[in-house]
Formats: C-alpha cells, sequence, structure tokens
C-alpha cells in the first residue's frame, strides 16, 4: 500500500551521505522566567529516521516547533537542508511536512476537503492534489470516512488525516510531534510502514515519542532532551549501549521513584 | 461536601482571575455594572414602597417572573455561560446526589448575577415595611424566589447538556437561540404597546403571572398585604411546589446526566465532495476563499452574524412601521455591509491554532487576504445588493438607489480592507471552534470592544467621502451628489480594498509566528 505514495521529490544526491536534513544551532526560547529550550544543537543526517525523546516538559514540541517555523526563537539557528528556517521561510517550508501536537485542525471541512486544502495551499496542482488525496486517504484507511467532518473524527483518525496533511506535497523532511499517540495498533503499524519506505526512498523522519519502545523499534538515530537541553545524541545503538533505550533514558534523565509510600494501595 | 463544592467554585475563579488580569478586569467591571444594577434596583424597591399596593403587586410580580425567566433562558442563549460546577465533570466523583444539588446551587448562586438577584429579593423587605405582616414574609418568600430562580437555571442547564451532547445540536441550538434575543426589541415594544393600550394590561398580566411558578412567590407579601390570606397561601404553595418540582427534576435529569457519558453519533461519509474547494480555482488565495465560504455555512461563530443579517433588516422594518417612517429600514443595505466586513475583522482569532496550516505551508499573506476578504465578497456582493435595493423598492424610494448603493459599496469594500489589515495584527479571545457564538471568555471584552470601537471609528471615517456626499444628497435633493457618492464608494473602497490587502499581507507575512503564538494563548 505504501508504494501509492509519492516519493520525497528531488532525494539526496547519493554522493553526499553525509548530507544534513536538519541541523540545529544553539536554538533557545524563554516562556517568561522559564527557560523552555537551552540552546539545543542537532544534526539529523538526511534520510534517518529520527526519534526524539523526553520526559513531559522536555521543550519537545517547543524545539520542533521553532525547526519548522511555527515558533520565533531568541536565540540559534534551524537549518533544513541548508535552507536557513528564519531567513528564507518559503523556501524551507517547501522541503517540510509537519505534525504538530496539540493544536487545532480546520475541523469544519471533511478530511477530504482539508487535505485538498493543505496541497492548494501549497500551490499545487488541482489535479495532482486530487489524485493524492485519494492515495492518501485510502493508505490511511480514512477513505471511507473522507466525506465526514474532521471535527466529527476519533482522535486516531485526526492524527492521521493531518499526517496525510502533512504528507501531500512529498516534503523531502518530515517533523512529526507525537505522530502515534492515541492511535490504534493497526494504523499505528500501517503508518509504521508508510513512513520505514519513505526513509528508504530517501527522505528524513523526525518523530517525537515518549514511547521509548517504539522508539527503539522504528528509528535508527535518537536524541535524549530533558530541561532544554540534549543529553545524548546518535544512533540509537549508540545511545543506548548494551541495555534498552528505556533504561538507559531512565538512567540520563532520572527521576524513578519507588512505590514504597503508597503501601495502603495494595488491595491483599 | 457542600462547602467543598462551593470552595471549588471560588478556587476556579481565583485561578483563572491569576492566570489573566483581563480577566480580573472583566470581573470588576462585571461587579460594577452589577452593583449599578443593584443600586437602581435598591433605591427603585425602596421607593416602590410609597406607591399603592396594586401597582406595587403588579411591578414586583412582573419583575420577578421575568428574573426567573431570565434565570432559565439565559444560560441556554449562552450555552455554557458559567459551566465551572459542570455536572458532567462530577461523573468520576461518587458525590452523594443531596448534597451535589445543595452544592451545586449554592455555587450557582455566587457570582455577580446571583449575588444582584439575591440581595434585590431580600430588598423586597424594604418594599413592604409599610406592611409589617408582608415585610415578614417577603424575606422568606424572596430566600425562596432566589432558590427558585437558580434550581431552574440549573434544571435547565442540566436538561440542556443531555442533549447537547451531539455537535449538531450545539450548533443548531447555537444560531437559533439568537432569533428570539434579536426580535427582543419588537417583543418589548408589543408588550409596551399593550401597556399603553389599556391600563389594566399589566394588572392582568400579574394576575396571571401569580398564578405560574414565575410569579407565585413574588405575589405573597403583596396578597398579605391587600388581606387576601387564601390567596397568599395557594400563591405560596404554588411557589413551593414549583421548587419541589424543579428539584426533583433536577436530581433526575442530573442523576442521568451523570451515568451517561457524551456521546456523539456520527454517520460515515465517503467523499468525492469537495465543495467550494472544487469550484474555486486551485490557486493559494482561492483555496483559503473556499475554506471561508465553506465556514460562513458550517461554523455556527460565521453563519450565526450571517443569520443576524436578515433580523436586523426585520427589526428595523417593525420599529420603522410602528414609528410611521420607515426611513431607517432604508439604511438596511448600508448596515449589513457594516455588519459582514466587521465579521472578519477577528478571522485569525477565529482560526485558533488551526492556523498553523496556513503558516506551514507558507502561503503569503496576500494570498491569505485576498482569499478571506474574496470568500467573504463572493456572497457579501451579492447580499449588500438585495439589502440595498429591496428595502428602496418596498418603501417606493428608488430614487435614493444611487446614494444607498454608494454607501453600502464603499463600506462593503472599505471595511473588508481594514478587516484584513486588523485581522492580521490584532487577535482576542473569541468564542473557541466549536463553542458557542455567544461565549464570550469573560474578561477580554474589554480588549476587544476597544479594538472594536477603535476600528468601527476608523473605518467610518475612510468612508467619510461617500457619507459626507450622501449627507450633501439629503439634505440639497440633488441628484448629483448620489451618483457621486456611488462613484467614490466603489473607486475609494476599491483602493482601500487593495490597499487593506497589501498592507495586511505584509503584516501576516513578517508577524506569522507571532500571531499563531497570540492565538494558542487562547486554547
Amino acid at each position: 500500500m505504501s508504494s501509492q505514495l509519492p516519493p520525497p521529490t528531488d532525494p539526496p544526491p547519493a554522493h553526499r551521505p553525509e548530507a544534513v536534513a536538519l541541523s540545529l544551532r544553539g536554538l533557545a526560547k524563554r516562556f517568561g522566567s522559564k527557560i523552555a529550550v537551552n540552546g539545543i544543537s542537532l544534526d539529523v543526517p538526511a534520510g534517518s529516521f529520527y526519534g526524539l525523546v523526553g520526559p513531559n516538559g522536555a521543550g519537545k514540541t517547543t524545539t520542533l516547533s521553532m525547526a519548522t517555523g511555527l515558533l520565533r526563537p531568541d536565540f540559534g539557528q534551524a537549518l533544513v537542508h541548508g535552507v536557513d528556517v528564519w531567513r528564507s521561510p518559503l523556501e524551507a517550508k517547501r522541503l517540510l511536512g509537519i505534525l504538530p501536537d496539540g493544536v487545532r485542525l480546520f475541523d469544519r471541512l471533511t478530511g477530504e476537503q482539508l487535505v485538498s486544502y493543505a496541497g492548494l495551499l501549497r500551490g499545487m496542482d488541482r489535479s495532482v492534489v486530487a489524485g493524492r488525496v485519494q492515495d492518501l486517504l485510502r493508505a490511511l484507511d480514512l477513505a471511507g470516512d473522507a466525506g465526514t467532518l474532521v471535527v466529527d473524527y476519533s482522535a486516531g483518525m485526526t492524527k492521521k488525516i493531518a499526517l496525510a496533511s502533512a504528507l501531500i506535497h512529498a516534503p523531502r523532511l518530515l517533523v512529526l510531534d507525537e505522530p502515534f499517540e492515541s492511535v490504534d495498533p493497526v494504523s499505528a503499524a500501517n503508518i509504521r510502514d508508510i513512513l520505514k519506505s519513505y526513509v528508504a526512498s530517501g527522505g528524513t523522519v523526525i518523530v517525537s515519542s515518549h514511547v521509548m519502545d517504539l522508539v527503539q523499534r522504528v528509528c535508527d538515530h535518537v536524541a535524549v532532551i530533558a530541561a532544554g537541553t540534549v543529553l545524548a545524541a546518535g544512533t540509537v545503538d549508540e545511545v543506548r549501549g548494551n541495555g534498552s533505550l528505556e533504561d538507559r533514558f531512565v538512567e540520563l534523565v532520572g527521576g524513578r521513584s519507588t512505590a514504597e509510600g503508597l503501601s495502603w494501595l495494595r488491595t491483599s | 461536601m457542600v462547602a467543598d463544592l462551593v470552595r471549588l467554585k471560588l478556587t476556579l475563579l481565583r485561578n483563572s482571575l491569576r492566570r489573566s488580569t483581563g480577566q480580573l478586569i472583566g470581573l470588576i467591571l462585571g461587579g460594577l455594572y452589577g452593583l449599578g444594577v443593584l443600586g437602581f434596583l435598591t433605591v427603585g424597591l425602596v421607593l416602590l414602597g410609597t406607591a399603592d399596593p396594586h401597582l406595587i403587586r403588579s411591578v414586583l410580580v412582573i419583575g420577578g417572573s421575568a428574573a426567573v425567566l431570565g434565570w432559565m433562558v439565559i444560560p441556554v442563549a449562552a450555552a455554557g455561560i458559567d459551566m465551572t460546577l459542570d455536572p458532567a465533570r462530577f461523573v468520576t466523583f461518587a458525590v452523594p446526589m443531596r448534597q451535589l444539588l445543595a452544592g451545586l446551587t449554592l455555587g450557582g448562586l455566587l457570582g455577580v448575577p446571583g449575588v444582584v438577584t439575591l440581595v434585590a429579593a431580600l430588598t423586597q423587605t424594604a418594599t413592604w415595611i409599610r406592611y409589617p405582616a408582608a415585610a415578614v414574609v417577603a424575606p422568606v418568600c424572596g430566600l425562596l424566589a432566589v432558590v427558585l430562580c437558580v434550581v431552574a437555571s440549573r434544571l435547565v442547564t442540566t436538561a440542556i447538556s443531555a442533549l447537547a451532547g451531539t455537535r449538531r445540536f450545539k450548533d443548531v441550538s447555537g444560531i437559533v437561540t439568537i432569533i428570539p434575543l434579536v426580535l427582543l426589541g419588537p417583543i418589548i415594544g408589543g408588550i409596551t404597546a399593550g401597556f399603553q393600550n389599556s391600563p389594566d394590561f399589566a394588572v392582568v398580566l400579574a394576575d396571571v403571572l401569580a398564578w405560574t411558578p414565575l410569579g407565585a412567590l413574588w405575589a405573597v407579601p403583596a396578597d398579605i398585604a391587600l388581606g387576601n390570606s387564601l390567596q397568599a397561601l395557594l400563591h405560596f404553595l404554588v411557589g413551593v411546589a414549583s421548587i419541589v418540582l424543579c428539584l426533583w427534576l433536577w436530581s433526575a435529569s442530573l442523576g442521568r446526566a451523570l451515568v451517561t457519558p457524551a456521546y456523539n453519533s456520527v454517520t460515515r461519509k465517503s467523499g468525492g465532495n469537495l465543495g467550494w474547494f472544487g469550484r474555486l480555482p486551485a490557486t493559494p488565495s482561492a483555496a483559503v476563499a473556499a475554506r471561508s465560504l465553506t465556514y460562513w455555512v458550517r461554523d455556527p461563530r460565521y453563519s450565526a452574524s450571517l443569520l443576524t443579517v436578515p433580523l436586523i433588516a426585520v427589526v428595523l422594518y417593525f420599529s420603522g412601521s410602528q414609528a410611521d417612517s420607515l426611513a431607517a429600514f432604508n439604511f438596511v443595505g448600508p448596515i449589513t455591509a457594516f455588519l459582514l466586513v466587521w465579521s472578519i475583522s477577528a478571522d485569525i482569532s477565529y482560526d485558533n491554532t488551526a492556523f498553523w496550516l496556513h503558516l506551514s505551508t507558507g502561503v503569503s499573506g496576500r494570498a491569505d487576504r485576498a482569499g478571506r476578504a474574496g470568500g467573504l465578497l463572493l456572497f457579501g456582493v451579492p447580499l449588500a445588493l438585495v439589502f440595498t435595493v429591496v428595502p428602496l423598492v418596498i418603501t417606493g424610494s428608488l430614487e435614493h438607489l444611487p446614494v444607498m448603493l454608494g454607501l453600502s459599496a464603499g463600506l462593503l469594500l472599505t471595511g473588508t480592507g481594514l478587516s484584513s489589515v486588523v485581522s492580521a495584527r490584532y487577535t482576542y479571545n473569541v468564542p473557541l471552534p466549536g463553542e458557542s457564538p455567544f461565549r464570550t471568555p469573560p474578561g477580554t471584552n474589554f480588549a476587544m470592544f476597544g479594538i472594536q470601537f477603535v476600528g468601527w471609528l476608523v473605518l467610518l471615517a475612510l468612508a467619510l467621502p461617500e457619507i459626507l456626499l450622501a449627507v450633501a444628497y439629503f439634505i440639497t435633493g440633488n441628484a448629483l451628489f448620489g451618483w457621486l457618492s456611488l462613484a467614490a464608494g466603489i473607486a475609494l473602497g476599491a483602493a482601500a480594498l487593495v490597499l487593506g490587502i497589501r498592507v495586511g499581507g505584509r503584516w501576516y507575512d513578517t508577524r506569522g509566528p507571532e500571531l499563531l503564538q497570540a492565538v494558542s494563548v487562547n486554547k
């Protein structure tokens, strides 16, 4: 099914294996007195499936918003395939497909209308949009609900339709914030297949998640973020060493508390 | 438990105030307004005491009935006007029903309307101070009447919230309830006419209301003062029975609401119909226009303002025919144009965080502005045309057509240009997507009215050439001024539109991320 998806346009030249899809240089953001992101520098290699993990409130969403042109950073730079997101936003946005977390959609449109809208806003040709919308809806198992208003979708369906909107223009870099949250296991597997074949054809995917298992399974690179700084970054094997990613994550982030205090919770 | 619920409400209030000073200002303004109303009511009630007891009776019964009715109707019109103690939020807690009812009733009294009603009901005692027996009964009946207000209002909101689980119901009820609100003027006019035509109208109305749950409790002190003890007892019984009945119905529907989580039944629909997206050209600005047009129909926040347009025409017609002068009715066209254009001045605030799609696709500011303006003008131009021509035909004053068209065109085009700038520059708290069109987050009204008011002044200033020419036309009666007004309206309006889209577009391009951040505060 994933073959129905358009391959990323203009795959990175094969003779530059070291090409970087996303490069963050000292990104920082402060909200009032709280420093949400404290100078993050990261290189996401082109053609990688990159996981961004961190505890709640670590600054994942803020970082990704700044990297994708949704939130102006206080300091630092974000380059998408060498294009500065904040100096040449239009050029960078053509290369980018994003799925933000915790935002609304134009949910009084039908699913089909919403994805078409995303394509038309990018100035794409009507027939190309129409063809890709059908492909995407079928691949994401939404064809039966194409005419339902997005406001009536379930949480998982909403995620999927937002993902379809991010894929419509065949970007070279996909930045997905919590793409698997509230998506059912079957759809999640389908999405993973789609993303894997997208990476295999030369695209780059960045996903944020706090499900370590999933990241260890699907990603080849990972960065651990906590309190707005990068604690570790590299290939999954480099970061996790001998243990599981989850153990390494807990070791890096800390904060595990034992359940001793809740003795009254034992029902026996 | 009851104290806990009351404390919960106070804590929620305090925390929301701590979060935004705007809300604090809103509460202070609301409080001042309430204080003003209260002062007015207190003085009125005390002075009323010197009047003839029959008159006191009519005033108190009719006024009191209106208060009870208001408590029942206003929360529905403003769906969720204060749902901080929404029963749906207690579904997972095992709160005993009796205590939940008492807590919710007391919680309903906390707030400006509750305090005003309570104090006013007790001030009734002062009105009856010349009749000792009535003065003793008055505070008791007043308190009971206040309880009835709260219980009836809670009954209505709980019953509605059971229905309101579905999105379609929310959408439709939100729009439909404005019809009586807008027609309030003619309704009040009718009642006033009734008073004027027959002096006994008030007495008869009060007598009827006294036998209904609305007015029964308010009539008891008057009956005693007038020496009708038996009638007083019967009215009292009607009132108490109403409270008991409302309580019983409320606890029943609350019990149901607590075990029936909101469920939204949706029929699956497969695609194939792109609506406006398929009909308009495939360019970014046309896509924005198609999205806007779709929202004008599907989003109650937009369609509500669309619905007010014909209602305004109806109101102007009736008020005009009552005053025997349809002069104001002739201005329906320009008024329509004015209302329409202003409704897109908060477009990005209405998008809320869905605006990220525009930002991430890199659609240019000019395309975004032009699309939203175009979407409005696509139906706004024909609508304004119809609303300009038809009233003139009805009143048989077609000779005013050029000047009216000039005013309509000027306001429509200039206003669209101005709105294109305003919505790219200012955002304010508006009802969120899916909320009732009339729900406004408290406190933000102040900033919003400030921007709106200045905006109106600017719009009038920008349309001044057309307006002055129209004034000249009406003073001199020279048709030339009418035609000049038409020319000015079209030419200056078109220029303002183009300029507005350019300036707004430039602002949009430089401030896109800041706009997104500004609207995400309100979510």
